[in-house]
């Protein structure tokens, strides 16, 4: 056996099943497989077509042209953009520190990191108040020496989803530094390089793929944020009012407007969670 | 080798889907569960009611209405009050598509007409309580707010319920009256999120119901306002068609009209019919 020709093995899971055969696999599909995978594809797909079937198509050309539905949308595309850009900046070396640098409680941190996964993101909202706000442990200063105030601005958007979205970039990330060859690494530092050069020559294009699948799913993440921004950053349309907000407002008296906007999301969505596919994650 | 990597990393973007749509699942969760009603049978040494009574409420009568179901248990051992406090648009669409309760209070005629429309009630609904707006300011009053025209002060920074929800309707209406024009920081999406930012001092000021303020304690003071004569909210209670214990439920519905009952509420900050 040759060594691999290409040493990417990005499984952000962990340790998947080694099967020796892949033909003998492909051949039929067991049953008790088919039935509720199936059942799944159902499960995630009729709400959305029902969404569909519900939608107020006559109305929806009105909605498409108001200028709040374009804030918002503009709004969410910039903020979960650069939430995301935050996230890499910050996150992917929070994941090299995670894979490859030993310290002490390692672990605890590890387990830190994706807190904010199953933390309410209203809590997770009211968190960020107590730190990054006016008032906040973190903020009151930030206030007194800068004169900046975080919540109810643009950047308190961009903070509150990449509060909540990092973890999944981090966590991505560090499975695939840990599906990755440290061998590769080692090679180069023997050869001379610094270990930050050998990061950024041999590790970053080796784990590509591992970041860009992070990225999107932190994005998407980002992208669909609701509880974090609204406690944290308010709801102002045009500063701080992102899709879901709107969709959550006006689902308390237009509930056709509503499922209109979520329409629009869903479709912006899906345009770009495709293209990113198609460009990054197949072709690598 | 070669093949076990490449095969690995075909399956990535389906598991990361899967993971995205698992966590998607869990992030957004506005659980508003009805409370069930329990069939309780057991007998009562006081004739006639039994059994649990089934409140539904609106938030804001959380506090006042949890003393009253006490109160109720007690004159009438044997029964029980179980309540479902929540959104009064949220409860109303709950009723109609049928949870098991006996009665609805709710913090506005307009919510009580979404289940009086559909005639799920057993006789007319009628006003108990009524709630008022009030200028919610820091502890103290360091803006020194003593009017809703101070809240145009453009270093105060305010917050508003969102129009579509009830206080902010009512605010704007306030507002629209007073001939005054704020520009808040943001339209909050209930008065408790509204009242919140007050109290965590990331807001100086805010429009919200008198009940608010007092269940707010010393953490924000009340300012009155003469505008907010003009956007007093009524509250409507009735009991509902779909009640199995309509005899418990009326005797409630008597004690929250009640002397004692009203007594209550006034101490929640609610004013008289």
């Amino acid at each position: 056996m040759t060594g691999p020709k290409q040493p990417v093995a990005a499984r952000p899971g962990g340790g998947g099943p080694r099967r020796p055969r892949v033909r003998a696999v492909r051949r039929g599909v067991p049953v008790p497989l088919l039935v509720p995978g199936l059942l799944a594809l159902a499960f995630l797909l009729v709400p959305l077509l029902a969404l569909l079937v519900r939608a107020p198509w006559r109305s929806l050309p009105s909605q498409l042209t108001s200028t709040e539905v374009w804030q918002a949308l503009q709004l969410s595309l910039i903020s979960a953009t650069a939430a995301t850009a935050v996230a890499l900046v910050l996150g992917v070396p929070l994941a090299w520190l995670l894979a490859r640098a030993e310290f002490p409680g390692r672990g605890l941190v590890r387990a830190l990191v994706t807190l904010p996964l199953v933390l309410p993101p209203v809590v997770g909202g009211v968190a960020l108040l107590l730190a990054l706000g006016r008032n906040g442990v973190v903020g009151q200063w930030l206030d007194a020496w800068f004169g900046i105030t975080l919540p109810f601005t643009t950047a308190g958007v961009v903070i509150a989803e990449a509060f909540v979205a990092m973890p999944f970039l981090v966590i991505s990330v560090e499975g695939t530094l840990r599906a990755a060859d440290p061998r590769y690494e080692e090679a180069a530092t023997t050869l001379g390089a610094s270990r930050f050069t050998a990061f950024r020559r041999v590790t970053l294009p080796l784990i590509a793929p591992g970041i860009a699948a992070g990225a999107v799913l932190a994005w998407a993440r980002a992208l669909g944020e609701f509880g974090a921004t609204i406690t944290f950053a308010g709801n102002f349309p045009g500063r701080t009012q992102t899709m879901p907000l709107a969709v959550y407002l006006a689902l308390q008296n237009d509930p056709e407007a509503a499922i209109a906007l979520s329409l629009i999301l869903l479709a912006v969505s899906i345009a770009v969670l495709a293209g990113l596919r198609d460009r990054w994650m197949t072709g690598a | 080798m070669t093949r076990t990597a490449r095969r690995t990393r075909r399956m990535l973007p389906p598991a990361g889907v899967g993971v995205a749509a698992l966590l998607a699942l869990s992030a957004c969760s506005h659980s508003d569960g009805a409370t069930p009603a329990k069939a309780d049978s057991s007998r009562s040494a006081a004739p006639g009611l039994s059994g649990t009574v089934t409140v539904f409420a609106a938030a804001s009568l959380k506090e006042s209405f949890t003393t009253l179901g006490e109160q109720f248990e007690q004159q009438h051992p044997g029964t029980k009050v179980a309540f479902n406090f929540g959104g009064s648009d949220t409860l109303a669409a709950s009723i109609t598509s049928g949870a098991p309760a006996d009665v609805f209070a709710a913090a506005s005629p307009k919510t009580m007409s979404v289940v009086t429309d559909r005639t799920d009630t057993t006789s007319a609904p009628s006003i108990f309580a009524r709630n008022q707006l009030e200028i919610a300011t820091l502890p103290g009053n360091p803006g020194k707010v003593s009017s809703l025209k101070d809240l145009t002060d453009p270093g105060l920074k305010v917050v508003l319920c969102d129009r579509t929800v009830p206080c902010g309707a009512a605010a704007q209406k306030v507002l629209d009256t007073g001939g005054v024009k704020v520009t808040p920081v943001s339209y909050e999406q209930d008065v408790k999120a509204a009242l919140n930012k007050v109290e965590l001092k990331e807001a100086d000021a805010s429009l919200v119901y008198r009940t608010d303020v007092k269940s707010a304690g010393g953490k924000v003071r009340g300012v009155e306002f003469p505008e907010s004569k003009d956007a007093i909210n009524d509250y409507p209670i009735a009991p509902l068609k779909s009640s199995k214990n309509a005899d418990a439920a009326a005797a409630f519905i008597a004690l929250v009209k009640s002397p004692d009952g009203q007594k209550v509420l006034s101490r929640a900050g609610f004013l008289k019919p």
